[in-house]
């Protein structure tokens, strides 16, 4: 009873072992490991940009032209919608959030950002000005 | 008469000068230890040795800006909240002894106290810096002393925005070294319109009394 017991240990941790090692081998395409947190480019400040990037086809969410790292997104707040929303863009002469982001998954207006869209970052990134790594033939429209 | 008065008067005046040196020696001593004492409560080290302090609004503060930053100048608890000028610290370590009430009848002595709390606090303190012109903030940040041009293009158009329309800094900047309360609405804090400086009741709380009525 004991024995097979012990093989199993033994297995998982060969197991384990060979994880760790194959997990150090992967490299990103910059050339690091992945798990490598002195990777520079990870570091690199935000890009601020005012009026804005141009977006490279008609539907794509428009990318952020400044930092964000002082603004959270959580249960409590969503920082962007201090300068964003309806009732602050202007003061702030900031883009409005788009009306699409008001309508639940069913379609129905609703009053305040609906839930799915809350999280802005899902769809809109900062930018941190790093070249791109592979050839890439997209376009400004 | 005046050569009979002569050592009398002599001796007064030695006695008044000791008196007089006995008593600024003393008031030297007092006052130099009411000043450290003071000073003494003006270190972060004593504001967090309440625990409120510490586990809350302190824990919060250590993931901003005003804790760790690129050129390592550290803005501390009293740095932000108590006045540098010697009369309104007074005032202001006067009225802290209400805090200290609360501290011993245990009224936010729990994280979720303390955030039931929290929307009334944090109102305290905008309107307290609305009203003073966010004094505190100034003694570091002054418009006067800003290059505009080596800010970001939103902060200098912002910064100078806010310079003519007479805005302060709490106008815009709230939040940045505490949790905001979960009842704030950026929408309902447009600079110059904000509803956050007047008393706001807590409308949870509202609707929680509504349904017990």
């Amino acid at each position: 009873m004991k024995q097979p017991i012990a093989c199993w240990l033994i297995v998982a941790l060969a197991l384990f072992a060979a994880t760790l090692s194959a997990a150090e081998q992967v490299s990103s395409l910059r050339g690091h490991a992945v798990t490598d947190d002195s990777d520079a480019v990870l570091n690199k400040q935000t890009l601020a940009v005012p009026g804005g990037f141009n977006v490279a086809w008609e539907e794509q969410p428009p990318m952020i032209p400044h930092p964000i790292d002082k603004y959270s997104i959580d249960l409590r707040q969503n920082g962007c919608l201090k300068c964003h929303s309806p009732a602050t863009f202007e003061a702030n002469k900031a883009p409005r959030v788009a009306d699409s982001h008001f309508f639940d998954r069913d379609g129905n207006p609703t009053e305040k950002v609906a839930p799915r869209r809350y999280f802005c970052t899902q769809c809109h990134a900062p930018q941190a000005g790093a070249m791109p790594l592979v050839e890439n033939v997209f376009s400004n429209r | 008469m005046s050569d009979a008065n002569t050592p009398k008067t002599s001796r007064t005046r030695k006695a008044t000068l000791v008196i007089l040196l006995i008593g600024v020696g003393i008031g030297i001593i007092f006052w130099g230890g009411f000043n450290t004492a003071m000073e003494a409560t003006n270190t972060e080290e004593f504001c967090i040795s309440c625990h409120e302090m510490q586990v809350n609004v302190y824990e919060e503060y250590t993931d901003t800006i005003h804790y760790t930053n690129r050129t390592g100048v550290r803005a501390t608890c009293p740095d932000c909240h108590v006045p540098k000028d010697w009369t309104h610290k007074v005032v202001r370590k006067i009225q802290a002894s209400n805090e200290l009430y609360h501290h011993i009848k245990g009224d936010v002595d729990t994280p979720e106290k303390f955030e039931a709390e929290r929307f009334r606090l944090a109102q305290n303190v905008w309107s307290q810096m609305k009203k003073t012109d966010s004094r505190e903030c100034r003694n570091c940040h002054e418009f006067d002393s800003m290059d505009y041009t080596k800010q970001e293009h939103r902060s200098s158009q912002g910064h100078q925005q806010a310079e003519e329309a007479g805005l302060t800094c709490i106008d815009c900047h709230k939040g940045i070294a505490h949790s905001l309360p979960m009842q704030y609405d950026p929408e309902q804090d447009a600079p110059g319109k904000s509803v956050f400086y007047t008393r706001l009741k807590d409308p949870h709380a509202e609707t929680a009394t509504n349904a017990s009525n």
